[in-house]
């Protein structure tokens, strides 16, 4: 019972905390976009999937790392507009064409990789992100290792939430997602366009999905393998719920979900006579937990899922 | 004087329909102009052409001499026309503050400058008397204040001409005297202003009607050298009367209360209630809404029973009927919210013609619907009540609020009830659809059908109740004659001035 308290006080428990969470940050964050603006997008699975390969093949390519990203961050911006595409302007179901996009990008995603690498016994990898330590910083105790000793995607990711929250707290673009997502009729009324707000939330969330997804092929991992996502995006369309679609408490979520997952994989090298099932089961049991909790009081959008049509109420 | 605004040769057309056929009109400055019309002739979609919601078919829009772009209310906004939606477009979850800002910066915008937003929201609404809290969630503010925020939304970029979209349709009547009494301020501010609406006494409060029928501009009138009757008219179309009710013997009880309470936990939502309605009568409740009216309608169609006291149907109780025992002991409904009791919305006319009676053999056998039976029935409704726009297979939704009442007061009526629950029949209906109401009110009336008529407009209580009772704070009073009836005395009822030991008899 002792080692399982002497591990909360081990640094690599907390670093690895903030490295478990860096694709779910990146994930809720463009869900939360999206959903702030009124649509649901259930293709962040998928997208994340996407992401996840097309951002490794670019480097495997022979592109830097950084371009690695931004190639990831398009391949998203595809998916999102494909799924703009059909739910804004034609209106259809966002479950039914966020569901589609999932399969399609996933299928699509291990089928390119299939047709352009060619995989021997072992995938091919990469030279991945590696951890940097922040000079001087990293020094410091305990904060040092945890806090200035991550991969650089880690630190795009929390200066993201900043981001994010600064941009639909303070500038008028934020306002009008907000209110696209709460009342569209309101934005058309005030001279604006909701069709043309909410492709782009979607746009811009789906491109933060499939970086979060490249995370793992560019920093977690150096390769990559299909369904590798492993539901991270399902767990981010929760977090988003339990962060009330707030940025701040979605990083919050993250890092929550992000510590039950580290503690468990700990807790099973400690602690002897329960399946490891158990343990792989505890972070998703436990955000089940933590959302009935939280967001029972989540202020939703008003009219998240609700098509907007020109002239039509 | 010069015209802010002119609307030439205005056509729009939606499929087969002619919305705005050719319609012209101009706005003088300071001017209050009313759109007078019934529902669907056609005023929201002329609005929404000057407000670039939508683009016409044919014609322009010219603001201050310059024409407008069709279909972008940017421009409009810009040009200086704002727009009160009859639906508010607010956000509830946002605070008033954004919900003004939204639209006004530029979004390339780095950080939206909020304190001078609400400086010069402060002083706009100091200027034109429009106190607000820029903090307030929108959720938390009244029907009447939302409205406020509505117009200073407009006022907030500068709009120089407003239109308000049936402006009264949500407010109480001292809200609504309030409101054009602000508006008549407005314009000696500089502003013009057009209001639609289809209620007589409202716009003869402005300065010149223009009258739509049919998509077509009909007539304009200084409300200086008109009358409400000469506007009913020419509204309608034809010579428009209220019908009169006749005087007759009436017969035998039907439904009665006797010492009626209704509690739900600690509040008392009916005390003590007492009525008696006779075959072939009329029996008015009268009162300003909120005062157990939504109780009383919920207990004579079953939908709860009395705590105490009993509910009596030809002499036996019926206080635990329950709306299907209500429905076949002949008691007829015509529910408040029309909208949300009346009629499911996505079924067709004929199924919701048959809806409350769909176990009767008359519409199904063995389990089935009677489905050409049901359409020969709600076609014989439709071609008697004179339901427009509407086959057997119409989905309800899509009929006009006239029409709707039309539709549930024949499904109430061809049945030959005994008794009418008729809960605020007329309520946004237009004079010609009220009439129609009126007259098969009263046509029941005759064939012996014991009526209950809640309402809040006292000349429709009057004109149509043989007695009249007040309700105040879930009490009732006495009854009085019709006859006895004056706005005074109906007033001072309606206050809860009564002789109490008259309350129970």
């Amino acid at each position: 019972m002792t080692e399982a308290i002497d591990l909360l006080f081990n640094t690599s428990l907390w670093a690895a905390v903030l490295r478990i969470a860096t694709p779910l940050i990146f994930g809720v964050l463009g869900a939360l976009l999206c959903e702030r603006a009124g649509v649901l997008n259930l293709g962040i699975e998928g997208i994340m999937t996407m992401g996840a390969m097309t951002g490794w093949l670019a480097v495997y390519l022979g592109l830097p790392l950084w371009l690695g990203l931004v190639v990831a961050a398009s391949s998203g911006a595809v998916m999102g507009l494909l799924h703009a595409t059909l739910t804004v302007p034609l209106g259809l179901s966002q479950h039914v064409s966020g569901l589609g996009i999932t399969l399609f990008a996933s299928a699509l995603a291990a089928y390119l990789y299939r047709l352009i690498v060619e995989v021997g016994d072992l995938p091919p990898t990469i030279e991945p992100f590696r951890p940097i330590d922040v000079p001087f910083l990293s020094d410091i105790p305990i904060l040092g290792p945890v806090l200035f000793g991550q991969a650089a995607p880690t630190y795009v990711a929390l200066a993201a939430v900043i981001v994010v929250a600064y941009m639909l707290a303070r500038t008028p673009v934020g306002l009008a997602i907000r209110m696209t997502g709460e009342n569209p009729h309101a934005v058309e009324a005030q001279g604006l366009n909701p069709i043309r707000i909410r492709i782009g939330a979607v746009v811009a969330g789906s491109a933060l999905m499939a970086v979060g997804g490249s995370f793992l092929t560019m920093a977690a991992f150096d390769s990559f393998f299909p369904g590798m996502v492993q539901g991270r995006g399902w767990i981010c369309i929760a977090l988003v719920v339990f962060a009330s679609w707030r940025p701040g408490k979605a990083l919050l979520g993250a890092l929550l979900f992000a510590f039950f997952d580290a503690y468990q994989l700990r807790l099973q090298t400690v602690v002897d006579g329960v399946p490891y099932q158990l343990f792989l089961m505890a972070p998703y049991v436990l955000s089940i937990l933590a959302l009935i909790f939280v967001a029972r009081r989540a202020e939703v959008p008003a009219s998240l899922m609700v098509p907007y049509r020109r002239g039509e109420r | 004087m010069t015209k802010v605004l002119e609307l030439r040769g205005i056509t729009k057309r939606f499929g087969a329909l002619t919305a705005n056929d050719d319609i012209s009109l101009e706005l003088q400055p300071g001017e209050i102009l009313a759109l007078l019309g019934e529902n669907g002739a056609g005023k929201t979609t002329l609005m929404n052409i000057l407000f670039g919601h939508y683009a016409a078919d044919e014609g322009s829009v010219h603001v201050f001499g310059q024409k407008l772009p069709p279909g972008v209310p940017r421009k409009a906004i810009e040009a200086g026309v704002g727009m009160v939606h009859q639906h508010f477009t607010l956000a509830g979850n946002l605070s008033v503050l954004e919900n003004v800002m939204l639209g006004s910066e530029p979004l390339r915008r780095i950080k939206s400058a909020r304190a001078e937003a609400r400086a010069k929201l402060l002083k706009i609404a100091e200027r034109f008397g429009l106190p607000i809290d820029p903090e307030a969630k929108i959720s938390a503010l009244s029907v009447g204040e939302r409205q406020r925020v509505e117009i200073l939304k407009a006022l907030y970029r500068d709009a120089r001409i407003l239109i308000l979209d049936e402006p009264t349709a949500v407010l109480a009547r001292p809200e609504a005297q309030r409101l054009f009494e602000t508006l008549r301020d407005m314009t000696k501010e500089g502003l013009s202003l057009i209001f639609i609406s289809h209620k007589l006494r409202e716009v003869m409060t402005a300065d010149r009607v223009a009258v739509l029928r049919g998509g077509k501009l009909v007539a304009e009138r200084n409300t200086a050298d008109t009358s409400p009757a000469e506007l009913a008219e020419l509204m309608v179309g034809r010579k428009v009367e209220r019908p009169t009710r006749a005087d007759h013997r009436t017969g035998a009880p039907v439904m009665s209360a006797v010492g009626v309470s209704i509690k739900r936990g600690e509040e008392t939502r009916l005390d003590d209630v007492n009525f008696t309605v006779h075959e072939g009568e009329i029996l008015g409740i009268v009162g300003v809404s909120g005062n157990g009216q939504a109780a009383l309608g919920a207990l004579l169609s079953g939908l709860v029973q009395p705590s105490s006291g009993e509910l009596r149907l030809r002499g036996a109780d019926a206080s635990a009927l329950g709306p299907r025992g209500m429905i076949r002991a002949g008691v007829g409904r015509v529910p408040e919210d029309r909208h949300a009791e009346g009629v499911v919305g996505e079924l067709s006319v004929w199924e919701n013609a048959v809806l409350e009676r769909l176990k009767t053999p008359q519409f199904s056998k063995n389990g089935f619907v009677r489905q050409r039976e049901s359409r020969e029935y709600a076609e014989r409704l439709i071609e008697r009540f004179d339901i427009r726009g509407a086959s057997a297979d119409t989905r309800a939704r899509l009929l006009s609020g006239g029409n709707m009442q039309k539709l549930i007061l024949g499904r109430v009526l061809s049945n030959e009830p005994s008794f009418v629950l008729a809960n605020q029949p007329t309520r946004g209906l237009d004079e010609g659809a009220i009439a129609s109401v009126h007259t098969e009110l009263l046509a029941a009336r005759e064939k012996g059908a014991a009526i209950l008529l809640i309402s809040e407009e006292l000349e429709e209580a009057v004109a149509l109740s043989d007695r009249i009772q007040a309700i105040v704070k879930g009490r009732l009073s006495a009854p009085i004659e019709a006859k006895d009836a004056n706005p005074q005395r109906l007033g001072l009822m309606m206050a809860g001035a009564w002789d109490e030991d008259a309350h129970a008899t």
